[in-house]
């Protein structure tokens, strides 16, 4: 399982990077549908398995589509034009960005230390509801108002897509 | 398990994080964007095995919002290509007066 | 004075005024003797912006308005003639019929009248309250008698100038002002009416501002008096410091808590001494009065003689218990008195211009006030700040007359001689007898000639400065006795000066000039009249306050007054404690001079002295041959240049104060103001500048910049968190 984990985490990283400096838009994206899976793995071997599908199926397969449909749309394919910052500022950024995850690192090395008390409830749900129901249940009963707002959200984002995208009439 | 998770989760969002400052194509920013959400699910994902499923359903959400800011932010992208023939975000300061 | 009280008593008892109620003082409307002059400044004043604007439309239209002629003048030049006397007038009446009440009731304790709460904060509160007592009663009496007399007198002496409808609005504003000083119920109420007179006293001086000499004037004495009035106001502070308030009763009430003599009360009463060095010019302030005789002269009579410049004394009378507590404060405000009496006294004898020898005469006079209040005798310096108001508003007004007549001689020839000059003068007897004859009177008076209104409150504070001195634990005795020396030596000098005055201006030949000469007339009624009332008052004022030693011998009419001291008995409610201090700590006063003698000796010998000066200049002023002004070269040398040029004072201070404030002013404005704070505020303004330029460095409109900036904000924060 450790070596699952490493494996996905080893691709994740891999593909993580590949996105950043990759020079064709769709070769990033490519990179990004990797990382996307290899983070579904993980959300498996974490005992999410509905998320896990998910992530494949909306993540990797609806919205990675919707990029690449743009960058077609937009002709950007061919495009490979260097367009990484360079010097100081990459390395200054670089240098914040490493400060942050250092400063990161030292918290979350004490994480396990912590009771994990929430996957035997988990582990108890899914044994009750199965895969889909142990978290389709909270969000139908207790989380039920914020699931009908993403909803209004969902419909607000298309039409605002539809009004930003369509050309002038 | 779950420190090696959170791990993970560092790692991947410094290397979005890191995209987002040093690109100037608008997509891969926005991919990198993506990225950084990603690693906040997996974060989530890995607190639920200590804090209960709420952890997974807020991720249900963000993924949620997710897809709904793909959708307006790409309608930007190709409303503002369609204005300067290009992505690239140095070519517009538009943020400056 | 005493002409004015019979019929008074008759109306107060003939009012309706019950027997049985003879103890309680109802007041009458008080505060319609405010608010009148008020109402006579605002009607007056919308009459002098509408001929304003009238004249300056006939200018536009090419015109003049015409006021030659006095049948086709405009209303708004002849409504002030009814508007600004009649309602000093009224305030007079109110002021008679109030009188009448409390003089026939025993007030004991002061009346306040409490109209609102004027200032509120945390433990200060000051009320707009009137403070009627016997002492603002007589303030109250002199302010709307003699002002109303003056306002009459104006109508002549003012009729025919185009600022008429101004003139009389500033006037009617100073009565209010000086009404709301001598009736508040407070310090700072009086402080009021302090800047209040001073600011009418500015207008006034300036009223013909066209001219830059005058307009200058009236800035010194208005610049002078705010020196004074710095020390008023913090004398007031160290009252409030020490009383939590600076309302009259209560500060009196508790005034003996002070120690006797200590530093607190000292100081406090040498500050009020300032400012009423400044208001009563007195050495070293009183330089601004005799360049105040640039205002129209009735002005010089209200404000410069009779009632402003007197607000001094007023403040220290009123202020009795704190001076009584404090002898050094009231042997510097005698010694300043007498000083400046002599001082001026002797400026006076090398004047020309009759308007500066009264000048020199009212300062000189003010200081002999100033006197009577710093030994104590309050009544008889309040006594004869009501004479002297008597007297010199009538030696002004009779200047007026003069200078009047004058100008019209030398108008008609279009002449530029001075009209104030007395060497352009003489023989003008002959053509204006009536002011002639009551100039006269009031000569006499001022020079203590018995049995003139003079003769008896000069006497009696020279008499009250000698019985003080040799008291029995007198602080500074000795000094007492040259005060009385000096005082009585200024005293010859008065006789003599005022006497030279009358010579030169109404004796000998006439030396106006041949042509113009024929143009001098006497004054009309509307002028004369008001100098004929006052001149009654110069004879008969002084017998309300015949002192009781004298009162039965030959100087006090054998006992023929029934007021035998009635001032001083009138004013004993409010001086009673004053005198209680003084006698528990200096003991009796002394019944003779230092030189031996009783009062009725003394008094005696002043007046014939006072006849025999007056007598003799008569002789020697007369035989000189005076020349006009056009033909006198005379330069005095000597100690005559010295008194001709006022001793340099004015050249002293030129030399020593306004230069080197100018030279300071000028420093602070080039080096201190331009260059170091200005430098300050713009370099100031530089940094920030410079700082906002730096900054905008960041604002590159490159989504990535701010992405990175808020980055580093993350890792501020997470920073702080963590670490």
């Amino acid at each position: 399982m450790t070596f699952f984990f490493y494996l996905f985490a080893g691709v994740a990283i891999g593909g993580g990077i590949g996105v950043v400096m990759s020079k064709n838009p769709v070769a990033s994206l490519l990179f990004m549908v990797t990382t996307l899976a290899a983070m579904a793995g993980t959300f498996v071997l974490l005992e999410a398995h509905f998320l896990a599908a998910i992530q494949i199926i909306v993540y990797a397969g609806a919205i990675m589509v919707l990029f690449l449909f743009v960058i077609m749309l937009l002709n950007l394919g061919h495009d490979y034009r260097k367009d990484l910052k360079g010097g100081a500022f990459a390395v200054l950024s670089f240098g914040v960005i490493g400060s942050i995850a250092g400063l990161l690192a030292t918290r979350l090395r004490t994480a396990d230390a912590m009771p994990a008390e929430g996957a035997i409830a988990i582990d108890a749900a899914l044994a009750e509801h199965g895969a889909v129901g142990a978290i389709a249940e909270p969000l139908y009963t207790t989380y039920v108002v914020p699931f009908e707002i993403t909803g209004i959200l969902l419909l607000v984002a298309i039409v605002g897509a539809v009004v930003l995208a369509k050309r002038e009439v | 398990m779950i420190t090696e998770a959170l791990m993970l989760s560092a790692i991947l969002f410094v290397i979005g994080t890191f995209g987002v400052l040093v690109r100037r194509n608008a997509i891969i920013m926005f991919l990198c964007i993506e990225l950084q959400l990603n690693a906040v699910n997996l974060s989530f994902v890995a607190f639920s095995r200590m804090f209960g499923i709420e952890g997974q359903i807020f991720v249900f959400f963000v993924m949620t919002v997710a897809a709904a800011e793909a959708a307006v932010g790409l309608a930007i992208i190709i409303s503002i290509f369609r204005h300067y023939e290009t992505v690239n975000v140095d070519s517009f300061n538009l943020l400056k007066w | 004075m005493s002409a004015v009280i019979a019929p008074v008593i008759a109306l107060a008892q003939g009012g309706g005024q019950a027997a049985a109620e003879a103890a309680h003082f109802e007041p009458f409307l008080p505060g319609l003797v405010v608010l009148l002059p008020l109402l006579g400044f605002v009607l007056n004043g919308i009459l002098a912006l509408r001929h304003g604007r009238d004249s300056a439309a006939a200018v536009r239209r090419g015109e003049e308005l015409d006021l030659g002629d006095r049948a086709s003048r405009p209303a708004t030049h002849t409504l002030p003639t009814w508007i600004g006397p009649g309602v000093l007038g009224a305030a007079f009446v109110i002021t008679l019929v109030n009188f009448a009440r409390m003089f026939g009731a025993d007030l004991e304790a002061p009346v306040i009248v409490h109209y609102w709460t004027w200032i509120a904060t945390g433990t200060f509160t000051v009320e707009a309250a009137l403070q009627l007592d016997q002492l603002s009663m007589i303030m109250m009496m002199v302010v709307t008698g003699v002002g109303f007399l003056i306002h009459v007198f104006s109508v002549g002496y003012m009729r025919d100038d185009a600022g008429y409808p101004r003139y009389f609005a500033y006037l009617n504003l100073f009565v209010f002002f000086m009404l709301v000083l001598v009736m508040g119920s407070s310090y700072a109420l009086m402080f009021v009416g302090w800047e209040g007179v001073g600011l009418c006293s500015y207008l006034l001086i300036g009223y013909w501002f066209s001219d830059r000499e005058k307009s200058d004037a009236g800035k010194k004495a208005f610049i002078v008096n705010r020196i004074g009035d710095v020390g008023f106001l913090i004398a007031m502070f160290l009252l409030f410091r020490a009383f939590g308030t600076v309302d009259f009763v209560p500060v009196f009430a508790e005034a003996e808590t002070l120690v006797y003599a200590g530093g607190l009360v000292t100081a406090i009463t040498l500050f009020f001494f300032l400012g009423a060095v400044g208001k009563s010019a007195q050495i070293p302030l009183h330089i601004w009065l005799p360049d105040a005789m640039a205002g129209p002269t009735p002005v010089s009579a209200l404000i410069h003689a009779a009632t402003m410049v007197t607000a001094g004394v007023y403040l220290v009378a009123r202020s009795s218990v704190l001076f009584a507590l404090a002898p050094l404060s009231s042997a510097v405000v005698a010694g300043i008195g007498v000083l400046t009496a002599l001082f001026a006294a002797t400026i006076a004898l090398k004047q020309n211009d009759i308007k500066k020898v009264l000048a020199y005469s009212t300062v000189s006079q003010l200081g002999y006030m100033f006197v009577g209040v710093g030994v104590g005798a309050y009544a008889a310096g309040v006594f004869h700040l009501m004479t002297h108001a008597f007297f010199k508003a009538l030696l002004f007004l009779g200047s007026g007359a003069v200078i009047h007549a004058m100008h019209d001689a030398y108008h008609s020839t279009h002449s530029h001689e001075d009209a104030q000059d007395m060497r352009n003068m003489g023989g003008l007897k002959t053509y204006m007898p009536i002011t002639w004859a009551t100039m006269w009177i009031a000569t006499l008076a001022i020079s203590g000639i018995w049995p003139f209104a003079g003769f008896f409150s000069k006497d009696e504070i020279i008499w009250q400065t000698a019985a003080f001195g040799g008291a029995e634990n007198a602080p500074y005795a000795a000094l007492y006795s040259v005060y009385w020396i000096v005082a009585l030596a200024a005293a010859m000098l008065t006789a003599f000066y005022m006497t030279r005055m009358m010579v030169m201006t109404f004796h000998g030949e006439n030396r106006t000039g041949a042509e113009e000469s024929k143009h001098l007339h006497e004054a009309p009624a509307v002028m004369w009249v008001p100098l004929a009332v006052l001149a009654v008052l110069s004879v008969f004022g002084g017998w309300i306050n015949v002192p009781e030693a004298i009162q039965t011998s030959w100087v006090g009419l054998f006992g023929a007054l029934p007021t035998g001291e009635w001032l001083h008995h009138w004013l004993e409610p409010l001086t009673a404690q004053a005198h209680h201090i003084q006698e528990a700590n200096l003991g009796e006063l002394a019944h003779s001079a230092p030189f031996g003698g009783g009062e009725v000796l003394w008094a005696t010998i002043s007046t014939a002295a006072a006849a025999v000066v007056v007598f003799l200049s008569i002789r020697f002023v007369g035989g000189q041959k005076t020349v006009p002004v056009a033909q006198d070269e005379t330069a005095p040398s000597g100690f005559g240049a010295v008194l001709l040029n006022k001793y340099y004072v004015d050249e002293f201070y030129d030399r020593f104060v306004v230069q080197p404030i100018v030279r300071a002013s000028r420093f602070c404005w080039k080096t201190i103001d331009s260059l170091v704070i200005d430098g300050a505020v713009n370099a100031v303004g530089l940094v920030a500048k410079a700082f906002g330029w730096g900054v905008s460095m960041f604002q590159t409109g490159s989504v990535n910049t701010y992405a990175f900036i808020l980055t580093v904000g993350v890792l501020v924060i997470l920073g702080v968190a963590v670490l």
